[in-house]
Parts: C-alpha cells; sequence; structure tokens
C-alpha cells in the first residue's frame, strides 16, 4: 500500500470509529458537532456543558428578553441536523489529562477522546467585592438564568438601576431600561461609553445618545462600593469621585472571562486572553508547538490573523463562534492539505436606543477614523478606521447596508481614507484621531481584543478603582 | 420552532415584519428584534419571512423535534 493510500485509510477509519468530545454546549460547541457529522464524522460523539441547557443563542438575552417580550428559555437555537451525540449537560469539564486523552469531569467521570474540541466561552466578570456583590438586586448578565433573574427584577419596576461599565452589554442594558422607561445611571471609568470597542470619537457620539434618552451617564468615575440595607438589599453605590447613587438594582457589565481554569496543568496555550490555536483552530502548547488533537473555537480561541500583522485576536463574536466551529470540525477530521483556516473578517452588531451599531474589522488596531457616509447629527452614519494609510475597519450607525463595500476594502488592505461610495457624503471627511484609550488605562474591555503573542498578558485587566 | 437571524448579514430590509410582524419587529430604523422560539403553529409565516428576506439571514430549525439530541 503507498504512504498516501495509508493515510487515506487512517482517515476514514477515524471518521467511522473515532472519539471526538466537545468541551462547551453553546454556540461554537452545537455548530462543530453539526459540522462534524456534515463532514461524515460517524463514530462517537460527546457534548459537556456545565450549564443544564441545550444549546441557546446569547445575543438575545440583553434585548428582547431583558424587555420582557421573550421567556428567557425561548431562546434555544435551532438545529440544522441529527447528531447522535451523548449530551453530558449540567456538569463542567475540570480536568484535561493529554497524556492519556481524557476529559476530567466535575462528577468525577473521566471522558475519553481521540479529539477534543474546546468551545468552553466565557463568563462574566463579578462584581470583585464578594460581600457586595452577594447582595440582593445585584446581577451580571451572560447566562440564560442571569437574563430571567435580571428581567425579574426590572419587571419589578425599580426605583434606578445602576449599571456599572459602559461597554455593549452595558449599554443594551441601560437601553432596555429607558425602553421601560426606568431610571438608569450608567457609570463607566473610560472618557465615553464603548470607548474601549470604538474609540473616543464614536464613543462621544454614543454619549450623546444615551443622554438624550435619558440616561444619567457619568463616565470617568468608577464604582467605590455597594451599600446594602439590614435586609441585604443594595440602595446605594458609591462612586470615586465621591458622589452617591440610589438604585435597588445593579448590573456588573465588567467584560468577560475566558473559562481556561479546568485546562490548568494541561500543558496547553491557556492563560488570561484565552486558548492560543493556529488559524486553522489546532490549540498550541505552552511552547508554541501545535497539537494534532486539540482544537478550540469560539470565544475562548486566540488565533493569529493574516489581516492585523498576525496578532493573536480574540474575539467575543456570534460569526466568530459560528465559523470558528465549522474550520475546527473540518480540519479535526481531515489531514494537510486539506485544513482550511478559519479566515473571518470580525464583525458584530448591537441594537441600542433605537440605533443599529455594527462594526467590520477590529477597530482599536486603527488610530485614525473618518466620517464618509451620512450624518453624525442624525446617527446615520459610517465611519472608516485607517492605521498607517490603510483601512482596518468600519462602524455604522443605522447605515449597516454599506458595510459590505468596507468589508471588501480592509479585506484588500486598501488605502485609508477611502473612497466613499455613497452619495450622502458628510461635508467634513477628514481623518482625525480614533482616540482609543492607551493599553492599561482601565475602562470596559472590548469584546475584541488583539492580544499581542504573550498568551497570559493582562495589560487590559480590569481592576476597579481605589482597591 | 425554533429560529436565529444572523444580525451580521442582517440589513434591515424589514420583509420579515411585513410578513410576521408578531415574530420579527424593528426597534428603530434597522436594529431587527425577534422572538427565537415562536410557536409551532407560526411556522408558514416565519418560513414566508425567511424565504422573503433579501439577504437571507434567518435560519430556520431543520429538525421537526424527532431527534433534538439534548436531555431536556
Amino acid at each position: 500500500m503507498t504512504m498516501s493510500a495509508t493515510l487515506a485509510e487512517l482517515v476514514r477509519d477515524f471518521k467511522a470509529n473515532g472519539r471526538i468530545v466537545i468541551v462547551g454546549a453553546s454556540l461554537a460547541g452545537l455548530r462543530a458537532a453539526e459540522a462534524l457529522r456534515e463532514e461524515g464524522f460517524s463514530g462517537s460523539l460527546t457534548i459537556i456543558g456545565d450549564e443544564p441547557y441545550e444549546p441557546y443563542d446569547r445575543p438575545p438575552l440583553s434585548k428582547q428578553v431583558l424587555k420582557g417580550w421573550v421567556p428567557a428559555d425561548h431562546t434555544l437555537l435551532p438545529r440544522f441536523r441529527e447528531l447522535d451525540a451523548q449530551w453530558r449537560l449540567g456538569v463542567a469539564a475540570t480536568g484535561l489529562d493529554r497524556a492519556t486523552r481524557q476529559v476530567r469531569l466535575a462528577d468525577g467521570e473521566q471522558v475519553p477522546y481521540h479529539r477534543l474540541l474546546i468551545a468552553t466561552g466565557t463568563r462574566a466578570r463579578q462584581w470583585p467585592n464578594p460581600t457586595e456583590a452577594a447582595l440582593e438586586g445585584v446581577f451580571s448578565l451572560r447566562s440564560r438564568d442571569d437574563a430571567a433573574r435580571l428581567q425579574r427584577a426590572l419587571a419589578e419596576r425599580p426605583s434606578r438601576v445602576l449599571v456599572i461599565g459602559g461597554g455593549f452589554i452595558g449599554s443594551e442594558v441601560a437601553s432596555v431600561c429607558r425602553e421601560l422607561d426606568i431610571p438608569v445611571t450608567v457609570a463607566e471609568r473610560g472618557s465615553a461609553p464603548l470607548v474601549g470597542a470604538l474609540g473616543g470619537v464614536i464613543g462621544e457620539i454614543a454619549a450623546e445618545m444615551q443622554r438624550d434618552h435619558g440616561v444619567d451617564l457619568r463616565c470617568g468615575v468608577g464604582v467605590s462600593s455597594l451599600e446594602g440595607d439590614t435586609r441585604g438589599h443594595v440602595r446605594r453605590a458609591r462612586l470615586s469621585d465621591g458622589t452617591t447613587v440610589e438604585a435597588d438594582v445593579v448590573l456588573a457589565a465588567l467584560g468577560s472571562i475566558r473559562n481556561v481554569e479546568w485546562l490548568e496543568g494541561s500543558g496547553l496555550a491557556a492563560g488570561f486572553w484565552g486558548v492560543g490555536c493556529d488559524a486553522g483552530g489546532r490549540a498550541f502548547d505552552i511552547n508554541g508547538v501545535v497539537t494534532d488533537t486539540v482544537y478550540v473555537a469560539g470565544d475562548v480561541a486566540r488565533a493569529p490573523h493574516v489581516l492585523y500583522e498576525y496578532q493573536f485576536l480574540a474575539m467575543e463574536h456570534w460569526d466568530n463562534a459560528v465559523f470558528g466551529a465549522e474550520v475546527a470540525a473540518h480540519n479535526m477530521v481531515s489531514l494537510e492539505p486539506d485544513y482550511r483556516p478559519h479566515l473571518l473578517l470580525p464583525g458584530f452588531w448591537s441594537g441600542q436606543f433605537g440605533v443599529n451599531i455594527k462594526s467590520v474589522g477590529v477597530p482599536p488596531f486603527g488610530d485614525e477614523i473618518v466620517f464618509t457616509q451620512g450624518s453624525v447629527k442624525e446617527r446615520r452614519f459610517v465611519a472608516a478606521y485607517g492605521r498607517r494609510g490603510r483601512i482596518v475597519a468600519a462602524v455604522s450607525f443605522d447605515h449597516g447596508k454599506w458595510l459590505e463595500y468596507y468589508a471588501r476594502l480592509i479585506e484588500q488592505s486598501a488605502p485609508f481614507p477611502p473612497p466613499p461610495p455613497g452619495w450622502d457624503r458628510p461635508d467634513v471627511m477628514k481623518p482625525v484621531p480614533a482616540e482609543f484609550p492607551a493599553p492599561g488605562v482601565p475602562t470596559a474591555i472590548p469584546d475584541v481584543v488583539l492580544t499581542g503573542h504573550d498568551p497570559s498578558g493582562r495589560s487590559a485587566e480590569f481592576r476597579p478603582r481605589g482597591r | 420552532m425554533r429560529i436565529v437571524v444572523d444580525l451580521n448579514r442582517c440589513q434591515g430590509y424589514a420583509q420579515c415584519v411585513y410578513l410576521a410582524h408578531e415574530i420579527f419587529k424593528l426597534n428603530g430604523a434597522e436594529a431587527l428584534t425577534y422572538e427565537p422560539n415562536p410557536d409551532d403553529a407560526r411556522r408558514l409565516q416565519v418560513e414566508r419571512a425567511a424565504a422573503a428576506c433579501p439577504v437571507q439571514a434567518i435560519m430556520i430549525d431543520r429538525l421537526d423535534g424527532a431527534e433534538r439530541g439534548a436531555p431536556s
């Protein structure tokens, strides 16, 4: 038998008799499982998830669910094919032994694998003072249970909601509060909401938008402490500028933490920003050597991106979970030269205050911004981000139809400022500094991060002021 | 039934809103929100909305509940 025939036989045998374990039962885990079956993998498939629910979609939680329109248990993800999988839901993975190829579960069981996919995602960063975090009325928002609890609290019409952190989740929740006519204060340590993700120029527009909708927005301040009443319910917050805010619901919207603790001792390149992997989803070990058996997808993956100087990019984006899972699944049952790269142009959306904010590319990679279409005053516009004369990202407010045009320019690394495609050109089309906070300046952690080359680099770690 | 809208792809054409306004709503000019798990009685209406989407952003469950796999 020739060598290539032997290899082809190995792939066929693995597809028929292999054991694949997926740790993480959310969007990435589900789509990877479906893609594996699509690829012809008919071996044993196990899906492990720490939550007791089958895979559900998270973006609706901070919007239609909080508003009370859609129940929190109505966000189950559609299924596109039969999986014939063993589901282990409600039990977390607690360890990985790569020598014996076993995943250890919280209930003591050991699950063996031939190939492993890590899709454990992130969790919400909790309010750092455990006593204050345990007060009634203090929430975070990531899971379906979180959303159900916060929705119930909002339905009881609190006298005021305090949102700590003006990132996307914090801003979306503030928007829902105003739609429900609930008074809301947003405390953001940076200079403006969304400043970490979109920079100070766009942040100023987001700030005006919040204030126009009646949000009590306070920037450049941190929350020093939370105080409860005698029954243990939160009543007020002390801010770093000496003021207090009376609130009976507090949402800590402090960004996310990657779920990598269970990988301690596994020898993988797992750290603060997630699990390092190549652009095909194959995990790196701590020495930077690519593994053949462990793959990564979704929020917990960080991979070098060809468009962004091969820096390791960590993306908490919906389509990163979908496409990263599909690519990892394909590569798990393929051999070179059939490996596929996960070459996604990042993109996200956020609905808040009646405006659709969308972006393509990596805005914080840019240092200049230019408005190319529409009107800032009417909050319908597109702005492009540039770095060293090249376009690297674009953001739109209620102008999403145009983003594909910019996406193509970004993919080609086209010159900045780009030629505007539309007729509705702004009066001023002059690039200005995009005003991203310097690394280490405390603000909400943006949901797409260029993490450099150090797997545990912590330069943007959230540290509450005054602690 | 279960649906998900790829909101990266959605461009706010709102055809789905015209065809199934109980399921799809616009919040402002362009921001779409929707009921991800509508009642099965709405399936035909939702399928029409999905078919009418100019950018094909609406994805519908392709299992009729026979094998969802996960224990409830």
